[in-house]
């Protein structure tokens, strides 16, 4: 790994096929100092720059699904090529449990899966329920099996696992586990249900919320979480995901307020 | 603590720092924020006439002598930031703390109705941006290159409005107190100084300029000297108040800025730096340097450096 002050540059060793739409990066240098849930910018120098939540930082592993011309690139690429890298940026997860409720919708899963294994090797109890469309979607749910996690599938379309959307998975793996605490990633619907189950079981959850993150550094306001949206969370406005997050931390007293009528 | 309390055009602010524009200024939310963690005043991102995306990334990094940008004018349009202002002037209200509205425009004639549209918001203050360095490609040379220009931007805006008006300067002219007597002279009520340095950053390993523009506004550590300089050259020229922004980070700094000869004291890349606790942060060593040294009033600094 090389840096410059700016970026570091890694070379990828491997590419691993995730589905269809994804492939996980597999650089050769370990990403010094990462929490679980803290992101990086990947820099393709003539394409462009994106955030992406790291889903392994020995070696760094990057899982890109394929929805713009940075992440078609970065899935293009092959063993050999460099990926210019700066972070780890923002809060991530902090591992305040001792028997995770782990709950990842899509590509949630990935920065779960390095929360996951380190609650795993610190012999934590997790409980991981992941969910997507269809069984084809899914990703990493062999890694989460592989670390020695309980796991719970669902999907849209029923074609494995719950038939249904992640969070109907929830309510099973919590009668199962009693977990004291959640720690979700996906889209804000889910973030928010999960949000409102935690609550209604008591417990604290944490939450990494996706935003179109540009300067990376707290300063464009670009990655700003709407109002509405901390509103139901119980948080105070003007939260950004790039450097306040992108994990919303809501302890054990939290409320969800009411929402006002606009 | 010494009383850090100053009186700005028709204004009294708790304490002189200013959310610089460009930085946050982008929701009421956001605004709120910032005046909640003790700005004395904030300036909204600058608003032109139309929509922007701004540019595509990388668009800022921070490097070892503080922060490159080219995040390209990103903004909702006038229409759009009229209703995002009154939500952040009816906020910022009840906390004490005034607005200053960032404008900008292709071209001088669209500075005035950039203003008239955006003092619907009545912002405390319009801030007049004639010096992004990051749109020369679709905007031309800034028109703080010149003092017809700058004055010709000054002559649209002043009557366009009523409201208090400050000409934002670029700090790479040979003449900058020149420039902001041309403003001056055709109505300006302050003075904003500096806005980014441009500048490029080249990746070795990439061989090519990191920003996606290329070229980027230099703000941070590197630009204080600078800023300093400019400020300086302003003071000694006019005597209206002004806006001294560039590289702030501590309270040192600050009392330098004023004894430069500023007026209120600008915060943009500290906030990086720092994250948003650097208001109260910098007014606290401000006042305990203040003490330190043993000046009586905020006002003893002004313009010491250059009597």
């Amino acid at each position: 790994m090389k840096h410059n002050g700016l970026f570091s540059v890694y070379t990828i060793k491997e590419m691993r096929l995730e589905n269809a739409h994804a492939c996980t990066l597999l650089f050769n240098d370990t990403l010094p100092d990462t929490q679980p849930g803290q992101y990086v910018m990947a820099w393709l120098p003539g394409v462009g720059e994106k955030p992406f939540s790291v889903s392994g930082d020995d070696p760094l592993a990057l899982t890109v699904a394929d929805v713009g011309p940075v992440s078609h690139a970065l899935n293009q690429l092959c063993t050999g090529d460099r990926v210019w890298v700066r972070g780890p940026l923002g809060k991530g997860f902090s591992l305040t449990s001792q028997n995770l409720l782990v709950v990842g919708g899509g590509y949630g899963a990935a920065p779960l899966s390095l929360l996951a294994s380190r609650a795993r090797q610190q012999s934590l109890e997790v409980t991981a329920v992941l969910g997507a469309r269809t069984r084809n979607d899914l990703i990493m749910t062999s890694a989460f099996e592989a670390s020695g996690c309980h796991v719970y599938l669902a999907t849209e379309d029923g074609s494995t696992g719950i038939k249904g959307m992640v969070t109907a998975g929830m309510e099973g793996a919590y009668e199962d586990f009693h977990p004291d605490g959640l720690y979700a990633c996906g889209p804000t619907g889910m973030l928010l249900a999960a949000a409102e189950f935690a609550r209604e079981k008591n417990i604290p959850a944490q939450l990494s919320f996706e935003a179109v993150i540009r300067c990376g550094i707290g300063l464009c306001g670009s990655c700003e979480l709407p109002e509405e949206t901390c509103l139901k969370l119980g948080i105070p406005a003007g939260f950004l995901v790039c450097h306040d997050g992108p994990v919303v931390y809501l302890n054990q007293s939290f409320k969800l307020p009411k929402m006002q009528p606009i | 603590m010494v009383n850090l309390e100053v009186d700005f055009l028709h204004l009294h602010l708790k304490n002189p720092f200013v959310l610089a524009s460009g930085i946050l200024g982008t929701s009421a939310s956001l605004m709120e924020r910032c005046a909640l963690e003790g700005a004395g005043a904030v300036t909204s991102k600058s608003c032109g006439p139309e929509e922007r995306a701004g540019h595509d990334n990388p668009v800022a990094l921070a490097w070892q002598g503080g922060v490159i940008n080219a995040i390209g004018l990103t903004n909702p349009g006038a229409r759009e930031e009229i209703p995002l202002l009154k939500e952040t002037k009816h906020r910022l209200a009840d906390l004490g703390v005034p607005l200053f509205a960032s404008i900008f425009a292709p071209t001088s004639g669209q500075f005035g109705e950039v203003a008239r549209m955006i003092a619907e918001a009545e912002p405390d203050l319009i801030e007049v941006n004639i010096s992004c360095p990051n749109v020369a490609s679709e905007f031309g040379t800034p028109f703080s290159a010149s003092c017809e220009s700058a004055a010709a931007v000054t002559r649209e805006v002043r009557r366009a409005v009523n409201l208090p008006i400050s000409i934002k300067l670029a700090p790479n002219v040979p003449n900058i107190g020149e420039i902001a007597q041309a403003a001056v002279d055709e109505g300006a009520d302050a003075i904003t100084a500096v806005n980014t340095m441009p500048a490029m950053l080249v990746d070795a390993y990439a061989a090519m300029p990191v920003l996606k523009n290329k070229t980027g506004g230099l703000s941070g550590a590197a630009l204080k000297p600078i800023a300093l300089r400019c400020v300086a050259e302003i003071a000694s020229r006019v005597s209206v108040p002004i806006i001294g922004t560039g590289g702030i980070n501590d309270g040192i700094d600050a009392a330098e800025m004023l004894m430069a000869g500023a007026t209120l004291v600008g915060i943009g890349s500290a906030v990086w730096q720092n994250g948003l606790s650097v208001f109260a942060r910098i007014s606290a060593e401000l006042s305990g340097f203040i003490d330190e040294v043993g000046y009586e009033r905020l006002e003893d600094l002004r313009g010491r450096a250059i009597q």
